[in-house]
């Protein structure tokens, strides 16, 4: 693999330009992402743009930055997954970075607080709606049901009685155990 | 110091924040409100900034909390760190992207923290909301410290009317940008008067 300069830049502008149109984050970007470095140039097949999309769903981290470290990595190894990394991350870093210089002093016109106001009740609902949308894709098994249950339950206690219970602690919790479920459904499965 | 505190709290929300997006609010809120380091309207906000500026959401907030506590290098410092273990992660994954996504242990491990995740999520989304409805929050309100706050009630019933009701009926489905829309609209116009 030969990293020349061009194709490092390449990847660069092309992953920026994704990160620049990719409003609202994550899936939106996705189609962005097939068009570029499927379709348009074949820097990854199909399967490996599918297979992708798994991986990013399973492993934590934004999408849009397991894309583009992947992509740039099979286009041109590590300096390569710099570039693609840099150029995904820079347009929301800048845009974001000018807008907390100013969203102090714009929050103090009238208008706008009274705005936002309302703004708050809408994020409350799209969190609500993501969540109620990871629900409908939980199998519907014991296990699943119950860890979301358990996990549901223990963050509102929580917030009731103001203990609080770490989320690295019910995720590590949650992953040990369908782990543990799933090495005696195995070792079940061999006694039989 | 509060560089290696927003580099060590963004590295842990970029370790532990399975899903994407809004999957990851409930850690991040957890991390940013536990050190003081923004207050629950202040996130909403950012939430709300971010669905309407380009990139994911988890480097706009680790953007922001970072410029807001340390200016340039804070901002540099935390969106490094909630990026580095995605980066890694894939680095390592690359020769087996296939046979990791096919691995039974992997696909347990998942099905486990996907459940996890959709708890940690929801319970967010009804704390948030139950801080917006009742001052003094969701145990306040149960202790009948305050009585709820009506125009939000009402506005609430008004948007997820039109998102969870009128929403999915749509041909063309409106995005989270148009309901923040409407929701400023609202607010301004309620509040306002």
């Amino acid at each position: 693999m030969k990293h020349s300069a061009k194709l490092l830049w390449q990847l660069f502008t092309v992953f920026f330009k994704i990160g620049l149109f990719t409003f609202g984050g994550g899936y939106a970007m996705l189609s962005l992402i097939d068009d570029a470095c499927v379709e348009r140039r074949s820097w990854i097949t199909r399967e490996e743009m599918e297979d992708l999309v798994v991986v990013a769903e399973s492993t934590p981290g934004p999408v849009a930055i397991n894309c583009a470290t992947f992509v740039g990595a099979r286009q041109g190894g590590l300096p390569g997954a710099l570039a693609a990394t840099l150029g995904m991350v820079l347009p929301s870093f800048l845009v974001i970075f000018a807008v907390s210089r100013f969203l102090d002093r714009f929050l103090q016109i009238p208008l706008v607080a009274n705005a936002f106001r309302g703004v708050k009740l809408a994020v409350c609902l799209l969190i609500l709606d993501a969540g109620l949308r990871l629900l409908r894709r939980l199998p519907r098994k014991p296990l699943p049901i119950g860890i979301f249950l358990v996990c549901l339950g223990l963050s509102l206690a929580g917030s009731l009685f103001s203990l609080r219970l770490s989320s690295v602690v019910l995720l590590l919790g949650a992953g040990g155990l369908s782990l543990l479920a799933y090495a005696l459904s195995r070792r079940g499965g061999r006694s039989r | 110091m509060i560089l290696l505190e927003l580099f060590l709290g963004f590295l842990e929300v970029g370790c532990f924040s399975f899903g994407g997006g809004y999957a990851a609010v409930a850690l991040i809120r957890e991390v940013v409100l536990s050190r003081g380091w923004l207050t629950e309207e202040l996130l909403a906000y950012i939430i709300a900034v971010s669905e309407s500026t380009p990139g994911p959401l988890m480097v706009n907030l680790a953007t922001y909390v970072g410029s807001s506590q340390a200016g340039a290098a804070g901002a540099a410092v935390a969106t490094l760190a909630v990026v580095l273990p995605a980066f890694c992660i894939i680095l390592a994954l690359m020769a087996v992207l296939r046979r990791f996504t096919a691995n039974p242990w992997v696909r347990a491990l998942m099905t486990g923290l996907k459940a996890c995740v959709t708890g940690l999520i929801l319970a967010a989304g009804l704390e948030m909301l139950a801080g917006n409805l009742l001052p003094g929050g969701l145990g306040g309100g149960l202790a009948g410290a305050s009585g709820p706050d009506w125009l939000a009630l009402a506005l609430v019933l008004l948007l997820g009317g039109f998102w969870f009701g009128l929403r999915p009926r749509m041909k063309k489905k409106p995005s989270p940008v148009a309901l923040i829309l409407l929701a400023a609209l609202l607010g301004a116009a309620a509040y306002s008067l």
